[in-house]
């Protein structure tokens, strides 16, 4: 069996599970937000349940609209904490609360081995972790609430192996991209996209996480990592709850493999409006911008923060342009400011926002109007997105992001850092 | 079940952002988001749309957000049924969990254009484009998935089975 079918198997009560069964899986995190908990609850309710199936389990990250952006936001958010604390559930106020996916693997609520569901498209981002997560809707989520249980079709498994080293600045967000753009948006369609290699051993697990987030972006319902030691080392601490470890067998079945050279892949730009436009950053063209974005479920994490700090220097954002920062969470805020990498931002003339999924789907804290272009490092490039249908939106990392913020135009960060 | 309605024509990677997008999630009434249905690619979608009405796309409709707001928006809006040559899995669970039937065929996503008048039987997976005269057939739905959707959705199948376990 492969990585997502042991996982699986572990969760269902079977010794082995196969492509296209139907199993009914017990899940390890429920998750929620702000802004997909309001739908979960009010399902949860028409059960007839009266309470969750283990508080300690079910968690609730308000993240999206918050701190609260309107009066419907204010009064979703109210309704939301009303639950959370009648259930008693995992649940973080504004404050410490973070972006739903830098936070839960940073406070250890997920683990290795886990099947974790989420009402939130990006949950795949614990495959990271070795952990099977996949995001769901609303009412899918209720039932998992009320019951600890939820079906699923077992996914068939793509493999991605890259060989070879990655160039400088070259990190996980430009390896999905490439992916995505080599796939496409379906090219993982219903399956669970397995990453290995050599130049995946190099990779941080904040590169990991970056990767496995977008996994949705080309259609998969999951995209895992087997634990290494950085896995386990990142693990270390941070809870006291067992988890097991589980690794593909060698005769694991794969309905692909592909096979590329990580040390020929470039720093990559998705321009509009799909994330599968990726291209080497040398071949984005002289596209002037409006903003740029560096932060979210994608890109908010510590390593993302260095990254842009080391490309920017002591420069100053271009006077064309504005420049949005939000760290993940407030750990990752912390550590920043400690680092003197916040002081760095707002000395260059960028804003630092808290943290907050906001700008990202178009929610706020950097719309867009008619015409304006942003590059950003967040997930998703489709038509209207970040605001206007008027508007265009192009995903990079950290890195390209820092030298598009310094350039005013989409750069590539040997243009700018030593 | 026989529905007869026309069609809403759409190309591939018809995105959630697209059906319903984000900035109206500061709600989660049907009605509400029925109102921006399908707003940032067909802005004349919610006057000419009819009950009944039938949306056919190409490849992986509902692609992008979890929002279950999506399938809501478009029941609540009229639609009957929505045919599409392959759907992203989230969106599929949905509009399954919620009663939003949905007909995969890539032949009748081809073979349908905006305007034309169909008839679909849900029960046959026949899709007839009356309009043309030609028929095709939707792909069968498994057992797993019959089940949910003949119980009335994922909440009604779950509630039956927590009361036949005496768990309510």
């Amino acid at each position: 069996m492969n990585l997502s079918e042991k996982i699986l198997a572990a969760h269902s009560g079977k010794s082995s599970v196969s492509p296209g069964e139907f199993v009914n899986v017990r899940v390890d995190v429920v998750l929620s937000n702000d802004i997909t908990a309001p739908l979960a609850i009010k399902e949860f309710s028409r059960l007839g349940v009266r309470k969750v199936f283990d508080a300690g389990r079910v968690v609730i990250v308000p993240d999206h609209f918050t701190p609260n952006k309107d009066i419907p936001s204010a009064e979703q958010c109210k309704f939301v904490r009303d639950f959370a604390r009648e259930q008693g559930v995992v649940y973080y106020e504004v404050g410490q609360a973070g972006i739903e996916h830098v936070l839960l693997p940073e406070k250890g609520i997920v683990l290795p081995g886990d099947v974790v569901v989420g009402a939130d498209s990006h949950t795949c981002t614990y495959g990271a972790l070795a952990a099977f997560a996949t995001g769901m809707g609303s009412t899918d989520i209720a039932v998992a609430m009320a019951t600890g249980e939820i079906w699923m079709k077992v996914p068939q498994a793509i493999k991605f192996i890259f060989n070879g080293k990655l160039q400088p600045w070259v990190g996980g967000k430009d390896l999905i991209l490439y992916t995505i753009g080599q796939i496409g948006v379906d090219g993982a369609l219903y399956s669970s996209m397995e990453f290995a290699g050599p130049a995946i051993d190099e990779l941080s697990m904040d590169g990991r996480f970056t990767m496995a987030n977008m996994a949705i972006e080309a259609g998969a319902k999951a995209g895992v990592f087997t634990a290494d030691s950085k896995t386990l080392e990142y693990v270390k601490g941070r809870s006291s709850r067992k988890f097991a470890v589980h690794r593909p067998d060698a005769d694991a079945r794969y309905a692909m493999t592909y096979q590329w050279d990580a040390s020929s892949i470039e720093p990559q730009v998705a321009l509009p409006s799909l994330p599968s436009n990726a291209r080497p950053v040398s071949r984005a063209g002289n596209v002037e911008l409006d903003q740029v974005v560096i932060g979210s479920c994608t890109n908010g994490r510590i390593e993302d923060l260095r990254v842009a700090g080391r490309v920017m220097g002591k420069r100053k954002v271009h006077p064309g342009l504005r420049v949005i920062v939000i760290p993940g969470t407030p750990a990752v805020y912390l550590q920043a400011l400690r680092e003197g990498i916040i002081e760095k931002f707002v000395e260059a003339g960028a804003v630092v926002s808290t943290s907050t999924c906001g700008p990202c789907l178009g929610g706020y804290m950097g719309i867009l109007a008619a015409g304006e272009k942003c590059l950003s490092t967040t997930n998703r490039n489709f038509v209207g997105r970040m605001g206007s249908t008027k508007s265009e939106v192009y995903l990079a990392g950290p890195a390209v992001a820092a030298a598009s913020a310094v350039l005013g135009r989409i750069a590539s960060p040997e243009e700018v850092a030593a | 079940m026989k529905l007869r309605g026309t069609v809403h024509k759409y190309g591939a990677n018809v995105d959630t952002d697209a059906i319903i997008p984000a900035r109206y999630l500061n709600v989660s009434d049907p009605e509400e988001l029925a109102k921006h249905c399908m707003e940032d690619i067909d802005a004349d979608f919610v006057a000419r749309v009819r009950k009944g009405d039938i949306i056919v796309a190409t490849t992986n409709f509902g692609c992008g957000s979890s929002r279950e707001h999506a399938p809501v928006a478009i029941k609540a809006s009229g639609i009957s049924c929505v045919v599409a040559a392959s759907f992203a899995r989230i969106f599929f669970r949905n509009a399954i969990n919620i009663g939003l039937p949905l007909l995969e065929s890539a032949e009748a996503a081809d073979g349908c254009a905006g305007g034309d008048v169909v008839d679909v039987d849900l029960a046959s997976g026949t899709i007839k484009n009356v309009t043309t005269g030609k028929t095709y057939h939707a792909a069968a739905y498994p057992a797993f998935l019959l089940d949910i959707i003949s119980s009335g959705g994922l909440i009604e199948q779950t509630r039956m089975k927590l009361q036949s376990a005496g768990k309510l």
